[in-house]
């Protein structure tokens, strides 16, 4: 293995760049390095200016979501080897605004989840000292939906996002789904009216771009074919209980 | 903010959708109540105010957005009585006997009793907390504690903890998100906390936040070492904050080292690994724990014993193997293995698939088949910023909750699983007793506005329209977390840590003189780093000098050269305050002791 690689930055500065533009370094290739470690040589060792966000290093905060050779990634779970000889190209994630050279703005997506309604929402509470029971498997049956870490590669990968940005989205929408299918929600059918009322969810394809880039096998193009039917059976209720049974 | 629909938008033919846009300068806002922090704690804090006073207004301030904060990283589990064989006092008792009896007991009482209440609210909002085949709440071992009573969301439940806590606070109106901005000063007048500066990432703007109180959940400050856990957001702002404003740090001295972090990262196998029955073994294949009065090696995991016993005693015990000579020579130093394969595939892939996740991704290692090359690594502060049973700091209008505080339930050392019901129960506190002290309070002072200019001023000064600095700020930190490292560690003496402070003060000197190359407005996190790097650098130089003070060997904290516990001079918590010349002055205040007087830690047997 060589011992270094070069790695193509796209950089941005919104106060005096007209355009974005390519910068290029040279870094230490180790093979315990992932592309966030290259990125943290360069503005340790190499360029002060350069901007990204990373917190964990692990995986889990999702922070450090960016476009390494035209293909959403977390950089922090991304070898650098893998991309021997180089060159490397980190560009930010595509469909949202950048902010700066590799920080994207991401508060469109906050607005999105608040409106979906990710909390349990039910009739009547039961008191702190009582627990709602639910075995493993209702657990299972949502908790595939509860691992996403927000990270947004799913967002940078979906086709219909890309053309219309009212689209609630993959992460949203697995979201929604995971409180839909929690054994102690009884909140469904509020959450139906947001998120189907845009086109977007009907918009979705099988195509599942967002499914294959998504670190945490969360499987949001799932979650979207399933919340067309919750939404069907759903409105398939309504009719039949106008009152709006659960 | 500006989306997409902007005309400003460039049409570039780039990756990414591109806006021009330029700098504000100074905003003012005002809340009843801010919070720095949407961690555990943070979050915690502002629904309890929701909840219990509806009618107040809530900022949560943070330099990342809510749900990137560390709590995400939490592995293990949160610890609450649970089992019918358990009892309120058992879980009070392994917690003061693992703190080494610096835990203040009226905390520790008040903190066993609130937190399976706590840790139910969560399963009532919707944490997917792992279960029984009969649907009841789960619960696992875990270090240090003599009944089983960790609650667990797998190998997840810091993560799936913060994304309910996150999720449940979007549903209040009243909580006003401040996301990505760092703060950067507390605003004190007439002797009260009554805001705070903060300056928003995205645009380079300062903004004063004015509140009839401040509460503090900036988490803990890893950071300061090189080998840590604990995220780059790890810096200890929120205490060199409180300290720079007047308030005291406790206990800082309590470092906790973790046993188990893989080499290189610092990435941490949870202690749930070995819950579930893992083994760690030195270069003989030997259960080398048995060596260090922790009892006898069993197949099966045994409550309070071996690889189940406290933290403090498990890092310490691999310097000995080390010094022994038994340790594995790895590419970064010493390791020993943590060995899970007798566990079995399913075992694994159920309790600790992100256990198997990490060390399949970053040692390129399948635990199921293989063992896990680990050694100790910086984990957790014991010390943060003194506080009462509600979170109040002797400051009026400030309180702390979380990592970033000091309640002393943690005492001399904290036990695994504790930290995670901690934020729940003193964030609650915490934001309750902020809410009935806001809702008396007259609006905040107008002298407020000229200290929020002067921060702005400062900032420029020193940083933006500085010219000609010198000091590269990746050098400064790496020699500062080198001195921590080689000084204030596992073990210490009077000699290592004087030579800290001095190294130390050193580094505040050549600060002054830092390089910045970037001199821009907007996402500037060149600027951060720098304000970090100040924030540890306060923070490391209380670490020092309580260290240095305390002539005694205590839980984390262990002196070589006084190697034995003292209770007649240190049964006593260290408060560190900033002197007028700029440098620590230590302090000492009581223990409370209610029911358990001082007595031998006792593992093993
Ligand atoms: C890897 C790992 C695993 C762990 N596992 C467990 C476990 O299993 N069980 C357990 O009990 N404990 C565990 N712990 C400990 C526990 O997770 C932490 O102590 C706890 O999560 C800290 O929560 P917090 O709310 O205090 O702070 P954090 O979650 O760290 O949040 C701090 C917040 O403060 C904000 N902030 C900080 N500085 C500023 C600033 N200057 N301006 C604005 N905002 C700021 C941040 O943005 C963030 O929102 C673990 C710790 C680590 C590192
Ligand atoms: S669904 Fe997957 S890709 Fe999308 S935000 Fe969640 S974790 Fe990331
Ligand atoms: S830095 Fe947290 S996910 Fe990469």
């Amino acid at each position: 293995m060589a011992n270094r690689i070069t790695i193509e930055v796209a950089r941005y500065h919104p106060a005096h760049d007209e355009k974005p533009g390519f910068d290029t370094y040279e870094v230490p290739l180790r093979k315990e390095w992932v592309v966030l470690d290259a990125l943290n040589y360069i503005k340790d060792h190499l360029d002060g200016t350069l901007s990204f966000r990373w917190s964990c290093r692990m995986g889990v905060c999702g922070s450090c979501g960016m476009t390494v050779n035209g293909v959403p990634k977390l950089t922090c779970a991304t070898f650098l080897s893998d991309y021997a000889p180089g060159p490397v190209r980190v560009e930010p994630l595509k469909n949202f605004p950048v902010l700066r050279d590799l920080v994207v703005d991401t508060s469109d997506f906050l607005v999105k989840l608040g409106k979906s309604k990710p909390w349990i929402i039910r009739k009547v509470e039961k008191p702190l000292d009582e627990e709602y029971l639910q075995t493993p498997e209702e657990l299972d049956a949502y908790k595939q939906y509860s691992m996403c870490i927000n990270c947004m590669l799913c967002y940078a990968a979906c086709p219909v996002y890309g053309l219309d940005p009212l689209f609630s989205g993959p992460a949203a929408i697995a979201l929604a789904q995971r409180y839909n299918l929690d054994s102690r929600d009884q909140g469904a059918n509020q959450r139906l009216d947001i998120l189907s009322q845009h086109d977007g969810i009907w918009g979705c394809t099988f195509v599942g771009e967002c499914t294959q880039v998504c670190p945490k096998n969360v499987d949001p193009a799932g979650a979207i074919q399933q919340y067309k039917l919750t939404a069907t059976t759903e409105w398939l209720k309504a009719l039949v209980l106008p009152r709006g049974g659960t | 903010m500006i989306f997409r629909s902007d005309p400003a938008c460039l049409d570039t033919g780039f990756s990414g959708v591109y806006h021009r846009r330029s700098a504000l300068m100074l905003d003012i806002s005002s809340h009843d109540i801010v919070l720095i922090g949407g961690g555990g704690a943070g979050l915690r804090a502002a629904i309890a105010i929701s909840e219990t006073a509806p009618n107040l207004s809530v900022a949560v301030v943070s330099k990342v957005y809510p749900m990137r904060s560390h709590t995400v990283a939490a592995e293990g589990g949160a610890a609450g009585v649970h089992l019918a064989e358990d009892s309120l006092d058992e879980h009070a008792y392994d917690t003061i006997s693992g703190g080494d009896w610096l835990c203040d007991q009226d905390a520790v009482e008040a903190f066993v009793k609130e937190a399976p209440l706590e840790l139910m609210r969560l399963e009532h909002w919707g944490c997917p907390w792992s279960r029984d085949p009969n649907g009841r709440i789960a619960v696992r071992p875990f270090g240090g504690m003599k009944k089983t009573r960790t609650w667990f969301a797998a190998d997840k439940t810091g993560f799936h903890m913060l994304h309910t806590l996150f999720q449940t606070s979007l549903k209040y109106d009243a909580v006003t998100r401040y996301d990505e901005y760092f703060a950067t000063r507390l605003l004190v007048d007439d002797g009260r906390v009554q805001g705070v500066v903060a300056l928003e990432l995205t645009t380079g703007k300062i903004q004063a936040i004015t509140a009839k109180a401040v509460i503090l959940c900036t988490g803990g400050c890893g950071r300061v070492f090189r080998f840590t856990t604990n995220a780059a957001i790890k810096t200890g702002d929120g205490m060199a904050l409180a300290y720079r404003a007047g308030a005291p740090l406790k206990d800082m001295e309590f470092v906790q080292y973790h046993p188990t972090g893989l080499p290189f990262t610092g990435i941490l196998i949870t202690e749930a690994a070995r819950a579930e029955g893992g083994h760690l073994l030195n270069k003989d294949g030997y259960r080398y724990l048995q060596d260090y009065n922790l009892g006898t090696p069993e197949p099966q995991p045994v409550l309070r014993s071996m690889e189940l016993g406290p933290r403090d005693r498990l890092s310490q015990a691999f310097v000995h193997e080390q010094e022994k000579g038994r340790t594995v020579e790895g590419p970064y130093g010493p390791v020993v293995n943590l060995d899970l394969r007798h566990l079995g595939a399913k075992t694994i892939n159920e309790k600790l698939p992100f256990v198997r996740e990490l060390c399949l991704k970053y040692e390129h290692i399948d635990p199921i088949s293989q063992m896990i090359p680990v050694r100790p690594v910086v984990h957790y502060m014991m010390g943060g910023v003194h506080t009462d049973l509600n979170g109040a700091t002797p400051m009026k209008g400030l309180y702390a909750a979380g990592e970033t505080a000091c309640v002393s339930i943690n005492g001399a050392n904290r036990l695994g699983s504790n930290s995670l019901p901690e934020l729940l129960v003193f964030g609650a506190r915490a934001g309750s007793a902020a809410a009935a002290y806001a809702a008396e309070q007259k609006p905040p002072g107008r002298h407020l506005l000229a200290q929020a200019l002067d921060e702005e001023a400062r900032l420029q000064d020193q940083f933006l329209r500085k010219t000609g600095g010198r000091e590269p700020i990746a050098d400064l930190r790496e020699e500062m977390q080198k001195i921590m490292e080689n000084c204030a560690g596992i073990y210490r003496s009077g000699d290592s840590l004087s030579g800290a402070a001095g190294k130390l003060q050193e580094l505040q000197d050549r600060f002054r003189d830092i390089r910045l190359d970037d001199r821009g407005h907007v996402f500037n996190t060149e600027l951060i780093s720098a304000l970090e790097l100040s924030c540890m650098l306060d923070v490391a130089e209380t670490i020092a000098e309580c260290a240095m003070r305390r002539t005694e060997s205590r839980g984390a904290h262990q002196r070589t050269d006084y190697p034995a516990r003292d209770d007649e001079k240190f049964l006593a918590h260290s408060l560190t305050y900033r002197g007028a010349d700029g440098r620590p002055r230590v302090e000492y205040a009581p223990v409370t002791i209610t029911r358990w007087p001082p007595a031998e830690r006792v593992y093993g047997r």
